[in-house]
């Protein structure tokens, strides 16, 4: 099973970021504070179920499902 | 101290910047673009001393120094570029306490390039509120530079400001070290860097082996050299840029540990985060949406219409004071029909311009555009949109140009590109007068179901069929322009606030002023040229129709024969030329050369046809009969050819459908091609706007006929 990221994750579910699998995506997403390492949550999903919101780094972030699919989380 | 220093403000989107802005420059400023690019750039003057004015620029929000889209590109440009006109002499960060840890980012790659800086403590408040501290004291030690709590708000702490930007500007206290120093990992290569490019800050020889493709003021051959010492060195630019970022943020990290002090735990829900489980609702999240939309057509046309009247009365009233009191001439008829028409037919647009741009302030002023590019980004990007093309379609409804120059800041480029053709479809304010009026004429105000104006639906289903072909075109358009690029919408959501109102105002004062100097100056150049063609003929055409017209109508009363020999006059002139010339083409739309004169002089800007429709009824039509409205002058207009009324309802829906396609308005194609400095752009929305006007337009005539 490949790993798990943050587009598999409910709405209230926290997880630690562990990686990115995308190098482009990831310089972005490092530069909003998604850092691996750093715990991140669910804060609600738009209707639909994308975008995802995260709460990361003591802030709201909005994401495209296909961008949380990126970050890699921790088991 | 150099004679005008530029003071730069800088800081993440949301940070408080715009307010500081305000706070430092008052009404001291003014709306310009960066030189060479059209990224808009505020600036204002700011007296440092009795000899000395600064100019403070406000620069566009970022969140780091590598940019995500073109309005980013434009403060790495300038920070990089010691001999731009606008590289400041001190920099101004604007951070958010609450938000200590990622503002902080910015803050230490601006503080590397070498500009001495101020750090600007900005919403404490909001801070206190989630129980954070922050000692800004210890943070100065740590990080070496001066720095102020304010709150830009209300204006406190900025005489401290003032104090620390004038001491930076005299004596610059600059950090011992770089936050981030690349020497460490790649000391030969930005050596080698610095020697050949004769630099000598580490981490701008770094951003020039980063970003040297987006650096205009590069040449070709120092761009090439670059890439020569990338290869030279296996310099792999994402992986490092990475790590800088990681490192950067572990040792903020370090510092934020010793200067925060947070007494709460973060689990627990805010306030802003138990309202947006309500606007990012399946359900209620659509609802709220669609019935802020109503209230927003609620007011450009119903709030709006007392104002638009008002306006309408005063400058029909200051026309009719002139006709009196001037001498009656060609002068006088160019200055109340040609000069003041004109005129009168922009001002009516102010209300509902203001309207909506106080409303699209508001929405965005009080963080809730952000949840509605959240809600609409899955259904936009079906469409070959995004969520951020909310904006410029909804800002389409008031007018294009502003809408189209909002699209800076989607970062994908396709996505961008494609906003920016569709956009014009979206009914704006300058087709609202060629619908209510040819509405009037043709659809009966009754009411259906007891509720609903028939008008009123005829005008909203116009509205949504601008609307729906927009998506549409998009839809298309996502099918032409393959891209490699891939799309993405990454965006802070930001807490909520209250609006500021000065703000407010300010935004609505500018949109207000630039559409009337903008749009105006076309109109009223048209208006006049129009009057002129209108009025002459080539050699004594003219006086031999008002021969011909006396002669061969020898039994009509003195009234019909004024309007007669009027309306002859008026076809023998430059544009009743004009309007025949062009005839046999739109004949199958059902227009005669009457509309076409219209058509014709509206080609720059649609907002120009009613006013041309009055001057042609006007001019031709004696001129006793100055007080019946254009809409009466329609009405009683004969077909030539059938006796019947000309604006039979397939003709006014002919007429209807063309105007919700036609590219009919060069400020916004002037837009297109400022926004994609391309030509070739303008000509596509220009060809395939057209096109679908005409075809709809010929479909709508011959189906309804």
């Amino acid at each position: 099973m490949s790993k798990r990221s943050v587009a598999d994750l409910k709405v209230g579910e926290r997880a630690t970021i562990q990686s990115f699998n995308n190098q482009l995506m990831s310089l972005k997403l490092l530069e909003m504070g998604c850092l691996p390492g750093a715990e991140i949550c669910v804060s609600g999903k738009a209707p639909l179920g994308d975008p995802i919101c995260l709460n990361v780094a003591g802030y709201c972030l909005a994401m495209r499902k296909s961008e949380a699919a990126t970050i890699l989380i921790e088991n | 101290m150099r004679p005008s220093p530029v003071i730069a403000l800088i800081g993440n989107p949301n940070a408080g910047k715009s307010s500081l802005f305000n706070q430092l420059t008052g009404l001291r400023q003014k709306t310009g673009n960066f030189p060479g690019v059209t990224v808009d750039k505020k600036s204002g003057t700011w007296p440092v001393d009795t000899q000395t004015i600064a100019t403070i620029v406000d620069f566009p929000g970022i969140y780091s120094i590598y940019p995500k889209s073109l309005d980013e590109q434009i403060v790495t440009d300038i920070l990089a570029n010691p001999e731009h006109p606008d590289y400041p002499d001190v920099s101004v960060v604007v951070v958010d306490a609450a938000n200590l840890h990622r503002n902080l980012l910015l803050f230490t790659q601006v503080s590397d390039f070498g500009v001495p800086v101020v750090l600007a403590l900005n919403m404490l408040d909001v801070a206190q509120q989630e129980a954070k501290e922050v000692n800004a004291v210890r943070l100065a030690m740590r990080l070496g530079v001066p720095v102020v709590r304010i709150n830009a708000r209300t204006g406190e702490g900025l005489d401290l400001l003032k104090k620390a930007i004038l001491g930076q500007l005299q004596e610059p206290v600059m950090p011992g070290k770089l936050f981030f120093d690349p020497e460490e990992e790649l000391s030969d290569l930005i050596s080698d860097t610095k020697k050949q490019y004769h630099l000598d800050n580490n981490y701008l020889s770094l951003q020039y082996l980063i970003q040297h493709d987006g650096f205009s003021f590069l040449n070709r051959s120092q761009q090439v050299g670059l890439d020569a010492l990338i290869d030279k060195y296996q310099f792999n630019e994402q992986t490092f840029q990475a790590s800088e970022t990681i490192t950067r943020y572990k040792r903020i990290a370090a510092i934020t540990k010793e200067v925060v002090t947070s007494k709460r735990s973060t689990n627990q829900p805010t306030w802003s985060q138990k309202l947006d489980h309500y606007l990012l609702h399946p359900v209620w999240g659509y609802a709220i949406f669609g019935f802020i939309l109503l209230l927003i057509f609620q007011a450009i046309f119903a709030w709006a219409q007392p104002f638009m009247d008002a306006i309408d009365a005063g400058v029909a009233w200051l026309n009719g004071q002139l006709k009196e009191s001037l001498p009656s001439g060609p002068l006088t008829d160019l200055l109340t029909d040609g000069i003041l028409a004109g005129i009168g037919g922009i001002l009516v647009f102010i209300p509902q311009i203001a309207f909506l741009f106080l409303l699209v302030a508001l929405l965005e002023e009080s963080g809730y555009m952000s949840r509605v590019m959240v809600i609409m980004d899955r259904i936009m990007r079906k469409f070959g949109l995004n969520g951020r093309s909310v904006v410029p379609l909804i800002s389409g409804v008031a007018c294009a140009v502003p809408a189209i120059m909002a699209t800076r800041s989607i970062g994908t480029r396709r996505d961008r590109l494609i906003t920016i053709l569709v956009t014009p479809l979206m009914s704006c304010s300058a087709r609202l007068p060629i619908y209510t009026i040819l509405i009037a004429l043709v659809v009966p105000s009754r009411r259906i179901l007891g509720l609903f104006n028939l008008q009123g639906l005829a005008l909203m289903a116009l509205y949504l069929l601008g609307l729906v072909s927009a998506l549409v075109a998009a839809y298309v358009l996502k099918l032409f322009l393959r891209t490699k690029e891939r799309g993405y919408f990454i965006m802070e959501l930001p807490t909520f606030k209250m609006p500021r109102w000065n703000h407010v105002g300010l935004t609505v004062w500018e949109s207000v002023r630039s559409f009337v100097w903008e749009a105006g100056r076309v109109i009223l150049a048209i208006s006049i040229v129009l009057w002129v063609l209108a009025s002459y003929g080539p050699g004594d055409s003219m006086d031999r129709a008002e021969a011909r017209a006396k002669q061969q109508n020898r039994t009509l009363s003195t009234d019909q024969l004024q309007n007669q020999i009027a309306s002859d006059r008026l076809e023998a002139s430059y544009a009743g030329q004009f309007g025949h010339f062009i005839e046999p083409v739109i004949r199958p739309l059902g227009y005669d050369w009457k509309i076409g004169i219209a058509l014709l002089s509206s080609f720059a800007a649609r907002e120009v046809f009613v006013g041309t429709m009055s001057t042609i009824y006007s001019i031709g039509s004696g001129g006793d009969n100055a007080d019946i409205t254009i809409r009466e002058r329609l009405r009683q207009e004969r077909n030539p050819s059938t006796g019947g009324a000309m604006y039979t309802p397939a003709l006014a829906w002919s007429l209807l459908i063309f105007y919700v396609f036609a590219m009919m308005c060069m400020s916004t194609l002037a837009a297109t091609q400022r926004e994609t400095k391309s030509w070739k752009w303008p000509a596509v929305q220009l060809v395939y706007m057209m096109l679908l006007a005409y075809g709809a337009a010929f479909l709508t005539y011959q189906l309804l006929q």
